[in-house]
């Protein structure tokens, strides 16, 4: 497989020989994979094939049974996860997980939490460096709200919001925790045509602005084939193929994991 | 019945709401003067109502078990309405806190300075040894909660056994100088027995706090039930430990079950209107710091907050610490106003009422819970007990029918409480305005992404 590499760059992100047990059960078998710095990777693959299990070890939220993740040249494996997002990993999930019953702002906000710059005493006194760096920290979380276009509804409450504006205040809260590195968790389920093309635009528009590297998991193929550079394919906890969207769409195993054994040659 | 009783009744409850609506709008003012003085105001209103007599004796009581009953249900509000963890151990800590600040100056008025000595020393080298122990983990990454839990009990053992050695040791030195009850010594006359009620009741809610942690740190890592249980648990044992003081804990002068005689009456409208205000304002600023925002996370969504880089153990750890520390307020309050203690007062049954009324007052309300604190106390102790009293002799035994049903109804009609998450004046926040003009470059920015 691999890479438009140039050869200062380190990967980002190494996944060595990753494997996951629930029991007896293999939800992820020897998984591998590199990113590049300022790649844009897809991981696709029929349901229960183990990649939001993947996500869920890279961000700590499952402790691997075996092998290595490896984050700007750090282990993550056995971190908290908050510890792992302080590193620079931000998520979005599946079904969107927003602080439902606070603003917009607010769920930003929340997000600069371990970069407030002052503790619980400063806030129980009210002192002046408290006000400060809260007036600081509300504005930045304006800016930021600004440049995703939803500054005019900081002071909605999230769950009052459409599917798709959730999902923008979702990425834009992932966001604010800086990240270096961005998993995006089906972020198009239950999208409208128009919708998709909103993110699809929203992503490119992050990358470049943020200088991140993305890797996502995605069942619409459109947003996939449309916007990946690279594409990893899992099935049953393992990497069955890797490449670019062309190669991917061309390769057998793939299409006979999607359809079936026969559909291959049928197609 | 006379009607003209129950109408100045129902002017009570109805002023009282007024005032605390009052107290929360001109703290809320802008100008830190106006905040003083509208405090002082609203401090001397009551003060001149009490003085003259239009509230009497019993309001009084009644107005003072408000206090202490808001302290414990803002403690409690803050641990499961505002940080989601469903507590019942509230009333425990509640019961330590009046013990142990009723223990202090109860001593202290008998001659013997060593609760002050070994609960002051105690509580600030435990607070260092907490401090120290915890600094000292942080370098030992991945160490299971219940090793760390026996480092801190084993400091803990330590610092308590040195702050009863050395209270031992200084007790002949200081007891001459207090004198006893019947003839004061020179230190009981030179320091005010109301700064000893001060620095008990501060020193109490430090201990339940600092017993809070210890429970919290391996019970907060259960699940939100199950952490319920346990924390029901812990009220249990508290009470059964209450029961034995004299017996299986060595504090015979707190008599056990048959309850703590003499606490010295100090509780006035002054104390437990500076308790109530310290509680209010430091939650109030909590909640609004970014601290706070990150325990309503934790009560939104745990697994969001800890990918958005917040330490859920250590934040719903904080919130319960916090939490206990008001309770133990309200218990020193309420020991130094009753002037008796028994454990019959801390059963868990009893324990249910602050979780009933933060329930009912609204989870994530303060105004809610402050409101239904006192509309509580003044509507089941006050108001209805007075009326029923006059209908027959155990006819108050049906309080206990009519404000379950009542309960009933409010859970059908308005689930989330009375005043569900509203606030008023001062611990409203402060809306942050939309900002009139968006940053242009950024929305340019979008522009060309579009374009692609």
């Amino acid at each position: 497989m691999t890479v438009n590499t140039s050869e200062t760059n380190q990967p980002i992100l190494q996944i060595k020989a990753l494997t996951k047990y629930f029991g007896g059960l293999a939800a992820v078998k020897t998984f591998d994979m590199t990113l590049e710095r300022g790649g844009l990777t897809g991981l696709i693959g029929p349901n229960g094939a183990g990649k939001t299990t993947v996500f869920n070890m890279i961000t700590g939220l499952y402790t691997p049974s075996g092998g290595d993740i490896v984050f700007q040249n750090e282990s993550v494996v056995g971190l908290e996860p908050f510890e792992i997002t302080r590193q620079g990993i931000g998520r979005t999930f599946q079904n969107i997980r927003l602080f439902s019953n606070l603003t917009v702002l607010d769920n930003v906000r929340i997000a600069y939490h371990a970069h407030a710059g002052y503790g619980l005493l400063d806030g129980i006194i009210y002192n002046r460096k408290f006000q400060a760096k809260e007036k600081e920290l509300t504005e930045r979380a304006q800016d930021f709200l600004a440049i995703f276009k939803l500054e005019n509804l900081q002071n909605e409450i999230a769950k009052n919001l459409p599917y798709g504006q959730q999902r923008r205040v979702e990425i834009a809260r992932a966001l604010a925790c800086d990240p270096r590195l961005l998993l995006l968790d089906e972020p198009a389920a239950g999208m409208n045509p128009h919708e998709i093309q909103e993110l699809m635009d929203l992503i490119h528009f992050i990358r470049s602005r943020f200088d991140l590297t993305i890797l996502l998991i995605e069942h619409q193929m459109r947003v996939v084939m449309g916007i990946c550079e690279k594409i990893s394919v899992m099935d049953f906890g393992e990497v069955i193929a890797r490449g670019t969207p062309k190669e991917i769409q061309d390769n057998p195993k793939v299409i006979e994991a999607y359809l079936g054994k026969g559909a291959a040659n049928a197609a | 019945m006379e009607l003209g009783y129950l109408l100045i009744s129902i002017a009570k409850i109805l002023g009282i709401l007024a005032f605390i609506y009052g107290l929360l709008w001109v703290l809320g003012r802008p100008k830190l003067w106006m905040k003083i003085i509208g405090g002082l105001v609203a401090f001397g209103v009551v003060q001149a109502l009490l003085s003259t007599q239009i509230l009497n004796e019993f309001d009084r009581g009644l107005l003072f078990q408000a206090c202490a009953m808001s302290m414990v249900c803002l403690g409690l509000n803050l641990i499961y309405g505002f940080n989601g963890q469903f507590s019942l151990g509230q009333w425990g800590f509640y019961g330590i806190g009046a013990y142990t600040a009723a223990d202090i100056t109860f001593r202290w008025t008998n001659g013997d300075s060593r609760g002050l000595v070994v609960v002051g020393l105690g509580v600030i080298l435990e607070a260092l040894v907490i401090y120290g122990i915890n600094q000292f983990l942080k370098r030992y990454r991945g160490m299971p909660v219940l090793s760390a839990f026996t480092l801190y009990l084993i400091g803990t053992v330590v610092v308590w056994a040195g702050a009863v050695l050395i209270g031992n040791l200084l007790n002949p030195a200081i007891s001459p100088a207090l004198g006893t009850s019947d003839k004061l010594g020179p230190l009981a006359v030179g320091v005010p027995l109301e700064v000893v009620f001060f620095l008990a009741v501060i020193l109490a809610a430090a201990f339940a706090a600092e017993v809070s942690f210890l429970f919290g740190l391996p019970v907060l890592t259960l699940g939100s039930d199950y952490f319920g249980i346990a924390t029901l648990g812990f009220t249990i044992v508290v009470n059964t430990l209450l029961v034995n003081t004299d017996t299986i804990l060595p504090f015979p002068e707190m008599r056990g079950g048959r309850g703590m005689l003499g606490i010295p009456q100090l509780t006035n409208w002054f104390w437990a209107f500076f308790f109530l205000l310290f509680v209010i304002i430091v939650m109030r600023n909590l909640l609004q710091s970014s601290s706070g925002r990150a325990m309503l996370s934790v009560r939104e969504d745990e697994t969001a907050a800890k990918a958005m880089g917040i330490d859920i153990a250590n934040n719903k750890l904080m919130a319960f610490v916090i939490g206990s520390f008001f309770a133990g307020i309200g218990g020193g309050v309420y020991a130094h106003y009753i002037g008796f203690l028994s454990p019959a007062t801390f059963t868990f049954l009893a324990g249910f009422n602050p979780l009933i009324i933060v329930v009912f007052g609204g989870l994530g309300s303060m105004t809610g819970t402050i409101a239904a604190s006192f509309g509580w106390i003044f509507f089941l102790e006050g108001l209805l007990r007075v009326i029923l009293d006059s209908i027959g002799t155990e006819a108050a035994n049906w309080r206990f029918v009519l404000y379950p049903v009542a309960l009933l109804i409010l859970m059908l009609v308005r689930p989330q409480g009375l005043l569900g998450t509203v606030e008023w004046g001062f611990l409203k926040a402060k809306k942050v305005l939309v900002r009139a003009q968006p940053e242009p470059a950024s929305s340019v920015a979008v522009n060309q992404s579009t374009g692609d």
